[in-house]
């Protein structure tokens, strides 16, 4: 097996990285693929609470990396799905403690039993930053339709096609997708907020989905659970649909318009 | 909604404006990030130069680093004032020092705006 390295990030801070990274892990994981997803943001982690394994870390990602332990002790099955695994990060190291050959290894290693390793990328452009793309086959590029956030993401995309791996030794690029994550249809029909067609053009890389603004997500962190296993929730939906085009499949965007709600739901209903 | 764009184009909303600046300022950031760092130290010095034999403010130059298949191309634009060329005698002063009459003031263009 030859697992493949699929890094989430943003340069920009809060747009939805670890959500995201978490319901992309988990979605690929629920459609058969041996999944792994590590937390990158040495210090500040929180891809733990999202996954709703925090009390089941044991030994993290700096202790394999510098040996005092093996991966099959860090790494935590997820409770609900067998294919999915969550490789935490330390608390208490800073983020230099990444060595990007320990990382390197710590990746190849994990390539023999994993489809897919997802990675969870801090925020900035530092040595977190950097270690987390410098290995990746795709690179996705989460984005808010707001200006600070679509600025950052073209910085990202600049330094993912000269300081990855890929760029250094010449193969072939990254393979870069746009995840436009808490796009709300109604501030965009009042002229509030970049459309889609805005971020794409100005962006210039190809639209993997797009999820919509959704308060099932801050229900779904308060509970540890990744928003795919929300089946009701139009996030969750839009990134199985993301999860299904990253395969290869063909799906039409959904959530795009302005939800209309009666009377009934407004008053009682949940969104 | 359809027809009032219809009637109205391009009303300039916030989204509007969000996506005009977005384009201008990627523009420039895009240009620099591939060039060199050393193209804006290179038009100063040039400036100081051409400033000792012609009058010449910092607008009027350009450097730019630009490529084409294999081979890059330095490209420099000198642009000069046909009504206003008074050379600056080098050395013409009085106390044999070369001056350079620049105008420092205005920021340096040395990325062609795209």
């Amino acid at each position: 097996m030859a697992g493949k390295v699929i890094v989430l990030t943003s340069g920009k801070g809060g747009v939805g990285k670890t959500t995201s990274a978490a319901a992309f892990a988990g979605g690929l994981a629920l459609r058969g693929h041996r999944t792994v997803v590590i937390d990158f943001d040495v210090g500040l982690r929180n891809l733990d609470l999202i996954m709703g394994c925090e009390r089941r870390v044991v030994f993290d990602f700096i202790n394999v990396i510098n040996g005092d332990a093996k991966l099959n002790q860090a790494l935590i099955k997820d409770k609900r799905n067998d294919n999915l695994f969550i490789f935490p990060t330390s608390q208490t190291r800073d983020k230099d403690a990444l060595k990007r050959d320990g990382v390197g290894r710590v990746l190849e290693e994990l390539k023999d039993s994993f489809d897919y390793i997802v990675c969870d990328s801090p925020a900035g452009i530092e040595h977190g930053a950097l270690t987390a793309m410098y290995f990746a086959d795709s690179a996705i590029i989460v984005t808010n339709p707001e200006v600070s956030s679509v600025r950052d993401s073209d910085r990202i995309i600049g330094l993912l096609a000269s300081k990855s791996r890929r760029a250094e030794f010449n193969l072939e690029p990254v393979a870069v997708h746009l995840l436009l994550a808490r796009y709300s249809p109604e501030r965009v029909r009042k002229g509030e907020m970049l459309t889609i067609e805005d971020v794409k053009e100005i962006l210039s890389i190809p639209l993997l989905g797009v999820i919509p603004e959704s308060e099932s997500v801050l229900r779904a962190s308060n509970t540890g659970t990744p928003i795919v296993f929300d089946e009701e929730s139009p996030a969750g939906r839009a990134y199985h649909d993301a999860v299904a085009r990253f395969l290869g499949e063909q799906r039409e965007m959904r959530f795009l318009q302005p939800e209309r709600r009666s009377f009934f739901r407004a008053l009682f209903g949940r969104a | 909604m359809r027809l009032l764009n219809l009637l109205f184009p391009e009303r300039r909303t916030t989204a509007v404006i969000a996506r005009e600046r977005l384009k201008i300022v990627l523009a420039h950031e895009r240009a620099s990030r591939e060039a060199p760092d050393f193209l804006p130290v290179l038009q100063k010095e040039l400036l100081d130069v051409i400033g000792r034999y012609v009058e010449i403010r910092s607008d009027m130059i350009r450097v730019n680093l630009g490529r084409s298949g294999d081979t890059s191309l330095l490209e420099i634009n000198v642009e000069i004032d046909p009504t206003g060329v008074k050379p600056t005698k080098n050395g013409a002063s009085g106390d044999g020092r070369a001056t350079a009459r620049t105008d420092q003031g205005v920021a340096a263009p040395w990325v062609k705006p795209s």
